[in-house]
Order: C-alpha cells, then sequence, then structure tokens
C-alpha cells in the first residue's frame, strides 16, 4: 500500500462511510449504510444477490453518485474533491476487464498515467513479476484466459499503491490454487502497508481465511458487523456460511406477509 | 487539468493505433476513395463545359474540407466509442480522471488523426488532380480552422448522445455529417436553398467557409466577417457541446447509466 505521507490522522480511518444511500425511481438499492475501514485492515462486504455491495462499492468507486450520505477516503470527501480522492483508490472486478484490444504493459501504462505513478516503468515490472504476467507482457488483454485478466486487473489496482483498494470478487474466476496465491499476496499488502482493503465475495472460506472483519449486506442494509472466526459461534450457527444463509434468508421471512 | 492524464488518453488511442491497422484505415482509405472520385467527376465536368467554373477549385475543395469535418468529428466520436466498446468506462472513471480531461484527449486524438488525413487528401488532391490550395489564399488557414473547431464541437456532442442514449446508439454518431451536408451548402450557393433551410445554414459554420471558397474561386469579394462569424458560432458550440457532454456525464453518474453501461440498453 502507499507509503507517501497519508492525509488522515493516524488511527483515522482509511475509508469513512455515513450513511449513505442510493435510492432508484422504484426501488431502495443501499438504505442508510455506515461503516469505516481501517488501515491495515481487510473488511468483507457479505451478502446475497441485490443486497447493495456492487452499489456500494460503486459510490465508493466514484461512478455512482448517492442520494445521500458522505464518503470520505482518508479524511478527503470524494464528492468534493473526486479527483483528490480517487487519486488513493483503485479497484478490481471480475466484470471490469481491461480493454482487450491493449497489451497486459499498454494498459498498464495507460493506467498508470491516469493514476500519476512516479516511476511508472519500474512499477509496471514489479507488478509484471508480483502477478507472474512477465511472460504475457506483450500479449492482447482479450485472448487471456479470465484468471489471467484477473490477473491483470489486480496489476492495475495495485498501481498506484492505493491506500484503499476496493476489490469485487476478485478470485471468483482463478483455480483454488492461485486463488491461495492471491489471497496471500492480498493479506501481504494489507500487514505490511498502509492502507486498508474492502473485499466482496461469495467464497465464505475465503472470507474466514482473509477478512479481519465482515459486513453483512441485506437489502441495502447492514445486518451484521464482527469478527468472521467469532461471529458463527456467536450466532449459534456451526460456519460462517451457515450464517450467511441465516442471514440471506431472514429479511425475506420478514418481508413475506 | 493534468497533462499527464490527457497524454493517457492520446497514448491508448496510439496504442490502438500501433497494435491493429484497422483503426488507421478509415483515416486513409475513405478520403482516398472521396478524392480520386470526385477528382474524376471535376475533371470530367471541366472537360465537357470548358470556359465555365474551375470545377477541381470548387467541387474537389469543397469535397476535401468537407471530408476533413467529417474525419475530425469521426476522430473525437471513434476515440469515445472506442470505450464503449471495450466496455471500459468502469475502469477509466474510476481513476482521477476529470470529464474536462477525457475530452481534452479525445479532442488531441482527432487532431492528430484528421491531419493525417488532411495530408493524405492534400497529397491525392494536388498531386494527382492538379488542386491548389494556395488558390484559396490566406482564407485556406481559416477555413480549415472552422471546419475543424464546428468538427470537434459535433464529435463532443455525438458522444454526449451516445452516452446518454447507450450504446446502442452509436449509428446515430455516423450519418450526422452526411444530415449536415445539405444544409451546410458544400457544392451550391446558399441562395438556392429555401428559405427555412437557409435559417438553419446560418447556423452551421462550414456554410461560411463554403461560400467563401466559391466567392474566392469566383473572383467575388470575401467577406470575412462572414467567416469570422462562423468562427464564433464555432466556439459558442463547442462550449455548448462541452456543457452538454458534462450535464450527460453527470445524469449518467446519478442513474447508474455509467456504472451499468455494459448493459446496453437505452435508460
Amino acid at each position: 500500500m502507499s507509503t507517501s505521507p497519508a492525509i488522515a490522522a493516524p488511527g483515522a480511518p482509511i475509508l469513512s462511510v455515513r450513511d449513505l444511500s442510493k435510492r432508484y425511481a422504484a426501488a431502495t438499492a443501499v438504505d442508510g449504510v455506515s461503516f469505516q475501514v481501517q488501515r491495515n485492515e481487510i473488511v468483507g462486504l457479505l451478502g446475497p444477490n441485490g443486497a447493495g455491495k456492487t452499489t456500494t462499492l460503486n459510490m465508493i468507486m466514484g461512478v455512482l453518485e448517492p442520494s445521500s450520505g458522505s464518503i470520505a477516503i482518508e479524511g478527503i470527501d470524494l464528492a468534493r474533491e473526486r479527483a483528490r480522492a480517487l487519486a488513493r483508490t483503485n479497484f478490481a472486478a471480475v466484470y471490469a476487464p481491461l480493454p482487450g484490444n491493449l497489451t497486459v504493459v499498454q494498459n498498464l501504462t495507460w493506467f498508470g498515467l491516469l493514476y500519476a505513478v512516479d516511476r511508472l516503468r519500474a512499477r509496471i515490472e514489479a507488478m509484471l513479476e508480483r502477478f507472474d504476467l512477465v511472460r504475457l507482457r506483450d500479449t492482447k488483454c482479450g485472448v487471456l484466459s479470465s484468471g489471467e485478466q484477473t490477473r491483470v486487473c489486480l496489476a492495475k489496482a495495485m498501481l498506484n499503491e492505493p491506500t484503499l483498494l476496493l476489490l469485487d470478487e476478485p478470485t471468483a474466476s482463478l483455480d483454488p490454487a492461485t486463488a491461495q496465491d492471491l489471497r496471500r499476496t492480498i493479506r501481504a499488502i494489507a500487514a505490511h502497508g498502509s492502507g486498508g482493503i474492502l473485499w466482496t465475495s461469495h467464497n465464505m472460506y475465503e472470507v474466514e481465511e482473509v477478512c479481519d472483519r465482515v459486513l453483512f449486506l441485506s437489502r441495502g442494509r447492514i445486518l451484521l458487523e464482527g469478527d468472521p472466526r467469532t461471529l458463527p459461534l456467536e450466532h449459534g450457527v456451526d460456519s460462517l456460511e451457515a450464517l450467511f444463509i441465516a442471514l440471506a434468508r431472514e429479511p425475506l421471512r420478514a418481508g413475506a406477509p | 487539468m493534468s497533462l499527464r492524464r490527457v497524454g493517457a488518453i492520446v497514448l491508448r488511442q496510439y496504442y490502438l493505433m500501433r497494435t491493429s491497422p484497422t483503426p488507421l484505415v478509415p483515416l486513409f482509405a475513405w478520403a482516398a476513395i472521396d478524392i480520386v472520385l470526385w477528382g474524376f467527376i471535376a475533371r470530367y465536368l471541366n472537360d465537357v463545359a470548358s470556359g465555365g467554373p474551375n470545377f477541381t477549385m470548387t467541387l474537389l475543395g469543397a469535397v476535401l474540407l468537407w471530408d476533413f469535418f467529417t474525419r475530425v468529428m469521426h476522430g473525437i466520436s471513434t476515440a469515445f466509442l472506442e470505450d464503449v466498446w471495450s466496455r471500459n468506462f468502469l475502469n477509466v472513471f474510476a481513476t482521477p480522471l476529470t470529464v474536462a480531461e477525457y475530452v481534452a484527449g479525445l479532442v488531441v486524438t482527432s487532431i492528430a488523426t484528421s491531419l493525417i488525413g488532411l495530408a493524405v487528401m492534400l497529397v491525392l488532391a494536388t498531386g494527382v488532380f492538379g488542386l491548389s490550395f494556395f488558390a484559396y489564399g490566406a482564407a485556406a488557414v481559416p477555413f480549415v480552422l472552422v471546419l475543424f473547431l464546428f468538427g470537434i464541437a459535433l464529435g463532443i456532442f455525438a458522444s454526449a448522445l451516445v452516452l446518454r442514449l447507450g450504446p446502442v446508439s452509436e449509428w446515430l454518431v455516423w450519418p450526422i455529417p452526411a444530415l449536415l451536408s445539405p444544409f451546410a451548402a458544400v457544392f451550391y450557393p446558399l441562395t438556392v436553398l429555401p428559405p427555412w433551410m437557409q435559417w438553419i445554414a446560418h447556423l452551421l459554420p462550414p456554410s461560411y467557409v463554403f461560400e467563401g471558397m466559391r466567392a474566392i474561386v469566383a473572383g467575388q469579394a470575401f467577406s470575412w466577417y462572414s467567416l469570422l462569424w462562423g468562427f464564433g458560432i464555432a466556439l459558442v458550440q463547442i462550449a455548448l457541446a462541452q456543457y452538454a457532454f458534462v450535464r450527460v456525464f453527470r445524469a449518467t453518474v446519478r442513474s447508474g447509466l455509467l456504472a451499468r453501461y455494459s448493459a446496453e440498453s437505452v435508460a
């Protein structure tokens, strides 16, 4: 994560989301969500399909305007200072591959310029090494396997050493071995850097292994928050997956006539 | 405005052209075909109507200038459509890039590609058909400049249109120059148009260019004031197009269309 001086005071959150809502004409996708991501912390954003996870991430990435509430990245208000706040973030998502008609290095180069990365060439070489992309450097992204494309997206996401890293199901298309390597890499980044990570996943085993804290989101609201290793016992179930299923069905039952 | 980020947008287009020759083909091919076709038509008309107007200067010159305007407009919209085709808006607009920097990058890209097209057309028109651009005198530079500015305005506006209506509206972009050409009086004087078309023509900067071009070829008085007026209209249209793009961008961020743009639907 970033080695540049942090804007926020020591102990201040990397990400602060307050009372965030997104309402469309017929539906409320996110309803008054508040949470923080601290330095060196990996927070898991969990929930069933349509719970509001990606909507929340999109608002933090600045590509979706909240109906109400605020987002601050390292203390910088995203709505007021969009470019400054976004310079400290980056993201990787399976549904946002890099342009397929450019090579790996070409994509990393122009995105590196967009993020104003210092010593860009050296940084790209380091990312190629870290994500095992050296032999694919001159291959067009469109012909890479989905796992390789995911690694390129992660290399892009780490280019600017973001203080806030947003990962939307980053291991969804990776084989188990590669996914495990990636989880180790991300954990090391969180432990040794100075930033925080917001991670969404449907793989509860992965969440238990990686996340320091999880937020259960359903119907746009946070239902539960805590340590993924102790939460199941605290709620009388034997696994995080069982807790996920119970929570995912709870609002449906509550909303049923 | 960060020049580095503007440069990133331009570099991406340069990579595309270096990696694959496909985007380069329209720069050369369509311009060359038009010049060859109209060059022979002008040569034939000069033969059958000897003693009449210089068709090389009027017809071929008009085709060359109109093609240049089309290249400028398409240069911007094609660079924009690259992000539509590659479903890249999420990656691009989650960066610190501002809308002004993004549009500036598209404009610089278009400057480079349209100048290449202009060079090819000039070489062909001058070398093969004897069109002398110097015959237009000092007005040649402002002619090109006014068309260039109008091409930028229309390119930005067309991009805003696609951003608002969704990827399926791409087909709206390509015929815009053809739809405007009857009003812009590219090949005939404004006076042949009915009054309602003349009103529209007066809002189109190219009409001032082509009127001026015909006046010079015919040896008549050329109104610099008119051309200046066309220049001013083009500048205003660029400001309006940029305003429209920013408004549309904000609306797509508010409605969620930008985030789910790859759904290929009209919102």
